[in-house]
């Protein structure tokens, strides 16, 4: 723009160059408030239709029914934002919960199975961090190997489930924090905790402001001299390390592990991180946007569940819902190169 | 050079596999047959994919696109009053095909067009695809009686499986297409570079679309042979994974998923070691369940012999053994050097 070399000193001018800067940070927030749109009118909507749709009950059902998706997407966002992908996850979720459980029902204590769960998680991270950055393998199908070797160890462990009655990984499910019709659960804390702490890394430390920009340039990211090797392996091992958390759940949550668990759950979590406004391109996005989305998703399942429709109208309006933000969020990027 | 590695490393790898089954199943004939059987929903497949691939694109979608074209196809026999008469057969082949060639220009239309990432708008269908197929069979698995359709995939036709001759039909006619016109340069031109093959004057949009178009349709036959092998529209697990599987084929071929270069021969021996590890696990008696930690050791070791730090080093070794041998010299080289001697 020809305007914005010139610097205006007069008051409507401040004014005005402040507008617009506050605009161009909007415009990064414009996917993620979308989706907000959407969330709220999809509640009100089903309001409207139901009578007593928004209750407490189901608006804390959304998290506590969701807390694996939510720490699964919140590890996708770090990978997402680097301009990866990370496929593995759903497979790592159902391995680390099948090891816990194998550990568990063979004796072993749950203070050493848990941080075996996460280091697990944090190994499959690594080998496809590796894999991506000094093989020069791409995300794609290095995490596609990550997805095939978890799946595969599942089996190796055990073909069939396996029960979980170990009573503190049942307790995280069940428990119940009580505050009105509104509850809570220690998995929907985890998963909260792990939105937080992962929001803050992104937003405030060296490591999370380096993912953005590789996300943005790798190649500027080297040149600035920022530790790209690092980092590039370090998402792959934090979605490894949330997906491990995610498996800790979902235990807790079926009380079992299974190797055929969470198939096709690393498709609903990239939905769900794209729905949130992040770009697939990497650079762009907010983990903010990941838990909307995340929501989005939930909200989509209940309606369905209360209109007593198919279930496979779950999984199209998933598709049609993620081909429209793609479409918006397009626009939005090509509007932004125009500027 | 580098190709000279990948092949190398492709025979080492179909070979062992290949022949442990000759060794142990006693009869050859029967097994070999099965897998060009068995193997053929994944070659089409991946055929189609190989394309895509060259483009710099990816189609996920494919697997649901099976299960689209077979719940399409069951139903229709299902419904009709003749299910063994031939014409009903070919009318539900037709539309069932029609309407995956119809989702595949739709992913085209979405990459070439709008200009979304391959990745996500072929997810889309992904996504969606398997609950239209549901929708199509009413949550049900549509099974028929019809003998014609079952032909497709479990008859004989000159001692050789039928299947088989839809897996030799399409890699003839997508191999003609793209060897014998401009189809297949253009689409290496396109996956090279877009923009500087537009601004070349090749239509590279409409490449696009119409790859993803081939793509969708081959997937649509593949879906029409798996229901026809199990005489039933599986909504859930027809095509399960299977764009997993062929763009594994296509990778382990030796076609770049960067885009560019491609071979659809590599692709044919890609999905033959696939198909080949297959059998080969479930005959060793591993549960097919554990069949992945395999496929991906596999893709391990074919990635790492494709990067360029791994060839790079095994190079330096190469270098420092054959130190002491004349180097060879290529003819443009000799040349050079000659050229310099009389200077």
């Amino acid at each position: 723009m020809s305007n914005t070399s010139t610097v205006n000193t007069t008051p409507s001018g401040v004014l005005k160059n402040g507008l617009r800067r506050k605009m161009k940070i909007r415009l990064s927030w414009i996917p993620v408030l979308a989706a907000l749109a959407i969330l709220i009118l999809m509640l009100i909507g089903g309001q409207v239709h139901f009578g007593s749709f928004i209750t407490p009950a189901m608006l804390s059902s959304l998290l506590v029914d969701n807390a694996y998706l939510v720490v699964l997407a919140a590890g996708m966002t770090f990978v997402i934002l680097s301009g990866g992908i990370d496929l593995s996850v759903g497979a790592v979720m159902a391995f680390t919960g099948m090891l816990a459980a194998k550990l568990l029902s063979v004796g072993v204590p749950v203070a050493v199975v848990i941080p075996l769960m996460l280091l697990a998680g944090a190994l499959f991270g690594t080998l496809i961090g590796v894999l991506v950055h000094f093989f020069d393998v791409q995300p794609f199908i290095a995490s596609l190997t990550g997805m095939f070797l978890a799946r595969g160890l599942c089996f190796v462990i055990s073909l069939e489930a396996i029960q979980v009655q170990n009573p503190f990984v049942l307790r995280l499910q069940s428990a119940q924090l009580n505050v009105g019709s509104w509850y809570i659960t220690p998995t929907g804390i985890i998963a909260l905790v792990v939105i937080v702490v992962a929001a803050w890394v992104l937003s405030y430390t060296r490591f999370g402001r380096t993912v953005y920009a590789i996300g943005g340039s790798e190649q500027s990211a080297r040149l600035m001299g920022l530790s790209v090797a690092r980092s590039k392996i370090l998402v792959y091992v934090v979605s490894g390390v949330c997906a491990g958390i995610a498996g800790l759940i979902l235990t807790s949550y079926t009380a079992a592990g299974y190797g055929g668990n969470g198939v096709g759950t690393e498709l609903d979590t990239i939905a769900a991180v794209v729905i949130g406004g992040t770009l697939l391109t990497g650079g762009s996005g907010y983990l903010v946007g990941s838990l909307v989305g995340v929501f989005v998703y939930g909200v989509i399942k209940v309606l369905i569940i209360y209109m007593g429709a198919d279930a496979s109208w779950e999984r199209i309006t998933i598709g049609i819902l993620l081909l429209v933000f793609v479409v918006v969020q397009r626009f939005i990027v090509a509007r932004a190169n125009r500027n | 050079m580098g190709a000279l590695v990948a092949l190398v490393l492709l025979n080492t790898i179909s070979r062992p596999s290949f022949l442990s089954i000759t060794v142990k199943n006693g009869q050859l004939y029967g097994s070999l047959i099965d897998i060009l059987r068995d193997s053929a929903p994944l070659m089409l497949v991946a055929l189609g994919m190989t394309l895509v691939i060259a483009t710099r694109g990816i189609d996920l979608s494919v697997g649901a696109l099976m299960a689209i074209s077979g719940s399409v196809a069951l139903t229709i026999v299902s419904r009709s009053s003749s299910p063994n008469r031939i014409g009903t057969i070919l009318v539900a082949i037709g539309i069932g095909v029609f309407i995956t060639l119809l989702f595949g220009l739709w992913n085209g239309f979405l990459v070439a067009v709008v200009g979304i990432q391959p990745i996500i708008a072929t997810l889309v269908l992904m996504l969606g695809g398997r609950g239209i197929a549901f929708l199509i069979t009413g949550g049900f698995i549509t099974t028929i009686t019809s003998t014609p359709y079952a032909q497709l995939a479990q008859g004989h036709l000159l001692g050789l499986p039928v299947a088989f001759f839809f897996s030799v039909g399409a890699i003839a006619i997508v191999g003609v297409l793209v060897r014998k016109t401009a189809l297949g340069v253009l689409t290496e031109s396109v996956g090279i570079n877009p923009s500087a093959s537009r601004l070349a004057g090749v239509r590279s949009r409409g490449i696009i679309w119409s790859l993803y178009g081939l793509s969708g349709l081959l997937a649509g036959l593949a879906g029409i042979l798996y229901s026809s092998n199990i005489m039933a529209a599986d909504a859930n697990n027809a095509g399960l994974n299977i764009e997993l599987d062929a763009i594994l084929a296509v990778v382990l071929g030796g076609t770049s998923l960067a885009g560019g270069k491609f071979t659809l021969s590599g692709t044919v021996i890609g999905v033959l070691i696939i198909q080949t590890l297959t059998s080969t696990i479930t005959f060793l008696g591993v549960p097919p369940a554990v069949t992945p930690v395999f496929k991906a050791i596999v893709v391990i070791i074919v990635c790492l012999s494709q990067s360029k730090r791994v060839r790079q080093y095994l190079g330096r070794i190469r270098r420092i053994r054959g130190a002491k041998r004349p180097i060879r010299l290529s003819g443009l080289e000799t040349e050079v050097l000659a050229e310099r001697k009389t200077v």
